[in-house]
């Protein structure tokens, strides 16, 4: 008569807010969570399969639609492996690194904004999620004026840029980040310091930075627990030794940890934006794409090569026979993929009502988790 | 014998007056969704409703021929009579409850005048919730059914200290009848300043009654979809909604009947009570009227601010809130107040009330600290857990 009664859930995939198609396998008692089994593969496309099939430039556009509110870094690690399977990644013109840099920076500001509106709607702040979706649509004009996406970009070429920086382009983005500092202010206000959002944030699934490192986590999760570890710092790539910028580091690794280190993220990419500026500004116009041939044809040989996107390591794996014009086997390393393996661990003794903060802590994009 | 007189002072009258209420409050409620849609795009920075009607107004028509002509599912698998009770046995107090509210001064603006109406108001409003349970347990959906525990949980819960926290007004005014609380008050000074701790407990117990944000748990759309009414469509969903701006609209009227002095505005029997306002005639009721709509359309309208606001409680930091705090607050509050009463010093709980409120906000326009995420260096981010 008294023994546990469990019930199980399926939460997802069709849920508000599991941030896509993720199906959740919740084993509860009562509210609280006693075991938790994340389904993956509702958005299964085959992307990497399709990277087999297609000439590398023709893959650029699929990487767009891997992790779709961040196609700008999807680009950028894509041609970024290749430019280093070919060898070409001294020549790229300081112009076009800049510009790439300009745009990822821009793109983690608008991936963080969307997982902030996100995150802060799924802990039951309605407000923050259309002040975020304001500013973030001012970025997304900047892309379009850039390339003529807002979303999925196609905004990089092996070798270069597809185009250069169009007239009144920088104007824009330093009106942007003028007023971008306020309007982080803005969010923070609403959310930082209030006890509900705390109560509902600190303590709330911890990861050690022993447990971090094991489970694979990278990006903001693995430094919401202390551990340093940002590519751009790590491993650099394109300007970035150039460029002054910090690395927020939580303390206890908890979801409040992790808010406060997306937030610092989002200061600190708009000191990186400031920084570029003036940098563009005196490089030569036009000098964007490096000298290469037309035809990209690597040396046989692999490849695997990783930069910091908004979510964490994202990483290409390429294998070249050097005879065709398309990869041999490329494989893609999800940040959000990997970050979601810690996902069970964190949710365990939890509340239903902690794993929709949990799920969005972690930042998640199904595109990219089923690629 | 039943005379002609008779029936119209017991039955005729106080169902047109019912019935008139009724209309009113059923435009007010409608017309609510529309404010509160508005409101909420206001302070979101974009627009809301705007486009049926002049800014938006015929929305208020709109929405319920949408709700009456949409389809009306029934899941295969629910309890049949439980599910059609459960959408309409919260209707039915929220909506008995405004004949026992007095609206405006003098008999006029009252259907029934009851000795205890207080305690009838509390007991019709605290069975709206088994209409919820019913529901979420009839949808045959474990959403629904989380739902309606939590709604069943906050409920029993928060009943006890919005109880509670009433009787330190009764206390004070002697008198369980609404007209008599509010022409104390008219006589002496609005109950908020004397009895300000009760005044936030009942504040903050009527948003968890009404499962409002922060308390909107059960019906909680990012964790529950959408909680209780997750299986419900159409019409069904509709009278579950008007039962929730019903009882928002009962609670605020509630809060100014007790803490704001209801129609009147007066301090020591000065200025406008109820005698004075019945001299003035029919602008004198209608000025009334305005006066306790003015201070009910407040309320709502913190309501809907609160919404736009706070972030979510938990279940188990909801319960710890009502239980831990608010009930022995509320226990409290009464203690001292038989303190003062007992001491025959009403009048320093005034003062100490006007303090009170003061020091609050003093407190409230401080200036924050500043962001732990706004230094560049050092690097780490630091804050107390």
């Amino acid at each position: 008569m008294f023994d546990v009664h469990e019930m199980e859930i399926n939460f997802g995939p069709q849920h508000p807010s599991t941030h896509g198609v993720l199906r959740v396998m919740l084993t509860v008692d009562g509210e609280r969570i006693i075991d938790a089994k994340p389904v993956i593969g509702y958005l299964h496309r085959g992307t990497e399969k399709l990277f087999e099939h297609m000439a590398y430039p023709q893959c650029i556009p699929h990487t767009d639609r891997m992790d779709y509110v961040a196609s700008a870094t999807n680009n950028l690690g894509f041609v970024e492996t290749v430019e280093k399977l070919m060898g070409i990644t001294a020549q790229i013109p300081k112009r076009a690194q800049l510009l790439r840099v300009i745009l990822s920076e821009l793109q983690r500001i608008s991936s963080h904004l969307l997982w902030l509106a996100t995150h802060a709607i799924d802990i039951g702040a309605m407000t923050p999620f259309f002040y975020c979706f304001r500013e973030r649509e001012q970025i997304l004009d900047l892309f379009e004026n850039y390339c003529g996406a807002r979303l999925t970009l196609n905004c990089m070429r092996i070798g270069g840029m597809p185009e250069d920086v169009p007239a009144g382009w920088l104007d824009d983005i330093e009106e942007f980040i003028g007023k971008f500092d306020a309007a982080v202010d803005e969010y923070e206000s609403l959310l930082t310091n209030n006890r509900i959002w705390k109560r509902r944030t600190i303590g709330i699934g911890v990861i050690s930075p022993e447990e971090a490192i094991e489970w694979g986590v990278t990006g903001p999760p693995l430094r919401g627990s202390g551990v340093n570890w940002d590519i751009r710092k790590a491993l650099p790539y394109e300007c970035y030794p150039e460029l002054d910028f910090e690395v927020p580091l939580g303390i206890n690794g908890d979801t409040y940890d992790r808010y406060l280190v997306r937030m610092a993220e989002m200061r600190q990419s708009r000191r990186i934006l400031e920084q570029c500026i003036p940098l563009i500004k005196e490089t030569p116009a036009g000098d964007i794409k490096a000298k290469i041939s037309r035809v990209v044809r690597p040396p046989e040989g692999e490849v695997y090569h990783s930069i910091e996107s908004p979510k964490g390591e994202l990483g290409y794996y390429i294998i070249a026979d050097g005879k065709s014009q398309n990869a041999y086997r490329c494989h893609v390393r999800p940040p959000s993929f990997v970050n979601l393996q810690a996902l069970p661990a964190m949710a365990k003794g939890h509340l239903v009502s902690d794993l929709v903060a949990l799920i969005g802590t972690i930042d998640i994009v199904l595109g990219e988790v089923d690629r | 014998m039943i005379t002609q007189a008779a029936l119209m002072h017991y039955l005729v009258w106080p169902l047109v007056k019912f019935l008139v209420a009724f209309l009113i409050v059923q435009v007010i409620v409608a017309a609510m969704n529309w404010v509160e849609r508005r409101l909420l795009g206001l302070i979101q920075a974009r627009l809301g409703p705007n486009r049926v009607g002049w800014h938006g107004l015929l929305q208020i028509v709109a929405d319920p021929i949408k709700f009456l002509l949409k389809e009306d599912i029934v899941p295969s698998s629910s309890e049949k009579i439980a599910y059609f009770l459960g959408p309409m046995l919260p209707l039915i107090p929220a909506f008995i409850v405004f004949c026992l509210i007095p609206f405006g001064p003098g008999p006029m603006f009252l259907s029934a005048r009851v000795n205890v109406a207080l305690l009838l108001i509390l007991a019709l409003t605290s069975t709206g919730v088994y209409g919820i349970i019913l529901g979420g347990w009839a949808s045959n959906n474990k959403y629904s059914l989380m739902g309606g525990l939590r709604s069943a949980a906050q409920m029993v819960s928060y009943e006890v200290p919005f109880g509670l926290s009433i009787v330190g007004v009764l206390m004070i005014c002697g008198s369980l009848d609404l007209v008599n609380i509010v022409n104390y008050q008219a006589n002496n000074a609005w109950n908020l300043f004397p009895q300000i701790v009760a005044a936030f407990i009942f504040f903050v117990s009527m948003n968890a009654e009404n499962n409002r944000t922060p308390f909107d748990l059960p019906e909680a759309e990012s964790e529950l979809v959408a909680g209780y009414h997750t299986e419900y469509s159409a019409m069904k969903f509709a009278f579950f909604m008007l039962a929730e701006y019903s009882s928002m609209l009962v609670n605020s009227c509630l809060m100014t009947i007790l803490f704001l002095g209801g129609w009147t505005i007066a301090y020591d029997g000065h200025g406008l009570t109820t005698a004075k306002l019945i001299s003035m005639g029919n602008f004198g009721a209608l000025l009334g009227f305005a006066i306790f709509f003015a201070k009910v359309m407040f309320f709502m309208l913190v309501y809907i601010w609160f919404r736009a606001t706070f972030p979510r409680f938990r279940f188990d930091q909801l319960m710890d809130l009502g239980w831990k705090w608010m009930i022995p607050l509320a226990l409290g509050n009464i203690v001292v107040t038989g303190i003062f009463i007992l001491a025959g010093q009403e009048r320093l709980m005034y003062w100490i009330g006007l303090a009170t409120i003061g020091a609050i906000f003093f407190y409230l326009s401080r200036k924050p600290a500043p962001s732990p995420t706004k230094a560049a260096r050092p690097h780490k981010v630091v804050h107390a857990s």
